[in-house]
């Protein structure tokens, strides 16, 4: 049996009319991801990865590289113009863009999770803190009340949001403790592959190595494969074994993380490392 | 008995795109490892000595030479093309590196930092972490600080930690770079007492030792790097 928990090949997204000259006149090289033909976004184009059972993936690259708006289409956010994506789930193969609508609910409730650095596209801030955990395990069908007040408690426990939270709103909750509630949320189904957009991004030096000392602990317990992504290259550092650069849209460069990070061969990742020294 | 790693014309240069240049940091480079036995890399400063590691270990990409290695079943890869895949697989299995610096959360206790690399090959916590207290003892880490995080810990005892974390596994293939830098004599000696009882458990190490009594005393082998060439500048080139 292989290791392999997702295959993701061509994936590419536009948006906009786009045009035959799209591709070429855009990327690392055109120093720009908006085409000089028709003004279409070539927010992602030709991304392909592969990622193990367990392992950490780390994305990384400046603002507007296409980062988010990859992991977006895996967890079904947004569509892709372009590419395919093979998820693995015991012993079964799930071609994520030809799922209809309910087969690709069904992975997002169970067998996804995602925490997004924007605290209000993950929670719902009209119920409590345990509320939002509730809420995922309904949407997985686990119906029995109290079996979800314990896992949900649990969940809390673990990811150090204090019980008397549990029964409280997350609005009013810090940016690090909203974070939590976010990853208990997503990791109570126990998903074996779970995203990270920039969840540690404003939030106090402290608290961000707190929140990556969990995830690392959790990655650990549980075995779960993660995407990480961030333009924090301390991130990867700490949490990712493999990291992809991505530039314009383009994965420019692919490697382990500590080969990225000491020995960069595209000059856009030599740049990148040379400027957070 | 074959080698656990035959290093064969290893190279590695380094081109930077701003400058246009490339660097060259370690050329021609052979050596062997065998079970059991250490083999020390010596050569001026800038001769290459810790390329030559990081390139086995893969944190650099060798721009030339094989870099065979030899595993616990017997199948060889050359480290020089293995697939990222297969180098972690290596690298949580067979190959273990000792750098100079400690690189961990800031949360984790010393004893949980020593223990993550048995953790993470499927020992139980509880297990890994008796373990991880003899890996302390042996190197005199007082037991006070077995439950503090390393982050405020002094040089050496920091690099204790470290040396106690990759010591702890019994790899194949065991890389060290300058492991008893920040060491005082008492406590190398421990590390050195240790690094022997590898040896007889068969651990294969290639090291790299600030001190040369310590190469005296250690290794069955020692490879001589050059010193390095001269820069090759490629701008000079573009402009003739
Ligand atoms: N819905 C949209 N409509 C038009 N353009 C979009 C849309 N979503 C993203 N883009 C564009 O696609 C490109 C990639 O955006 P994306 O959010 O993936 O970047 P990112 O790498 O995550 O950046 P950041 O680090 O700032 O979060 C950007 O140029 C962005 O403006
Ligand atoms: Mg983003
Ligand atoms: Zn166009």
């Amino acid at each position: 049996m292989s290791n392999r928990i997702l295959e993701v090949c061509g994936l590419s997204r536009i948006y906009g009319s786009g045009c035959p000259l799209c591709v070429e006149s855009t990327g690392p090289e055109n120093d720009t991801n908006i085409c000089p033909h028709c003004g279409s976004v070539v927010a992602v184009h030709g991304v392909s990865f592969d990622l193990f059972r367990g392992e950490i993936l780390g994305i990384i690259g400046e603002s507007g590289s296409g980062k988010s708006s990859t992991v977006k289409m895996l967890y079904f956010d947004d569509t892709p113009t372009a590419g395919e994506a093979v998820f693995f789930d015991n012993g079964e193969r799930h071609e994520l863009f030809r799922q209809n609508a309910a087969q690709q609910r069904s992975l997002r409730n169970k067998r996804f999770g995602m925490v997004y650095q924007n605290p209000h596209l993950g929670l719902n801030f009209q119920v409590s803190a345990g509320g939002n955990i509730a809420e995922r395990l309904l949407m997985s069908d686990l119906a029995h009340y109290g079996e979800i007040r314990r896992r949900a408690q649990e969940l809390l426990l673990r990811t150090e949001v204090l019980p008397e939270r549990m029964d409280q709103n997350p609005k009013t909750f810090s940016g690090g403790m909203q974070q939590r509630v976010q990853i208990a949320k997503a990791l109570v189904t126990r998903p074996p592959l779970l995203f990270l957009d920039e969840v540690t991004t404003g939030l106090d030096l402290s608290v961000q190595a707190a929140i990556l000392d969990l995830i690392l602990e959790i990655q650990q317990e549980l075995n779960t494969a993660m995407i990480v992504v961030t333009h924090d290259l301390g991130v990867i550092r700490l949490l990712a074994g493999r990291t992809l650069v991505m530039k314009h849209g383009r994965v420019v460069e692919a490697g382990l993380t500590d080969q990225i990070l000491e020995d960069p061969q595209h000059a856009y990742t030599q740049r990148l490392v040379a400027s957070s020294l | 008995m074959q080698p656990v790693l035959l290093v064969e014309g290893l190279a590695k240069e380094f081109f930077l795109h701003e400058q246009r240049k490339t660097i060259p940091s370690c050329s021609n480079v052979c050596l062997e490892s065998r079970q059991g036995k250490l083999t020390a890399i010596v050569g001026p400063t800038g001769a290459g000595k810790s390329s030559v590691l990081k390139c086995i270990y893969r944190t650099y990409l060798p721009s030339a030479g094989r870099i065979m290695f030899r595993d616990r079943s017997g199948q060889s890869t050359d480290l020089a093309r293995a697939d990222e895949h297969q180098m972690l697989r290596l690298r949580q299995r067979e190959v273990g590196f000792v750098t100079q610096f400690l690189n961990c959360l800031p949360r984790k206790s010393a004893l949980d930092v020593v223990a993550e690399p048995l953790i993470s090959a499927g020992v139980n916590r509880t297990a890994a972490r008796t373990s991880a207290g003899d890996m302390l003892a042996r190197l005199a880490v007082p037991e006070r600080l077995w439950c503090v995080p390393p982050a405020t810990f002094s040089g050496g005892e920091k690099q204790r930690v470290n040396l106690a974390r990759g010591l702890i596994s019994r790899p194949r293939l065991l890389l060290l770079d300058e492991p008893t830098a920040s060491l005082d004599p008492g406590t190398t000696d421990l590390a050195v007492k240790l690094i022997e009882t590898l040896k007889e458990d068969g651990v294969a190490m290639i090291a790299i030792f600030h001190q040369p009594d310590l190469v005296r005393r250690l290794a069955d082998d020692v490879v001589e790097l050059a010193p390095p060439m001269v820069v090759k500048d490629n701008n000079k080139e573009c402009l003739s």
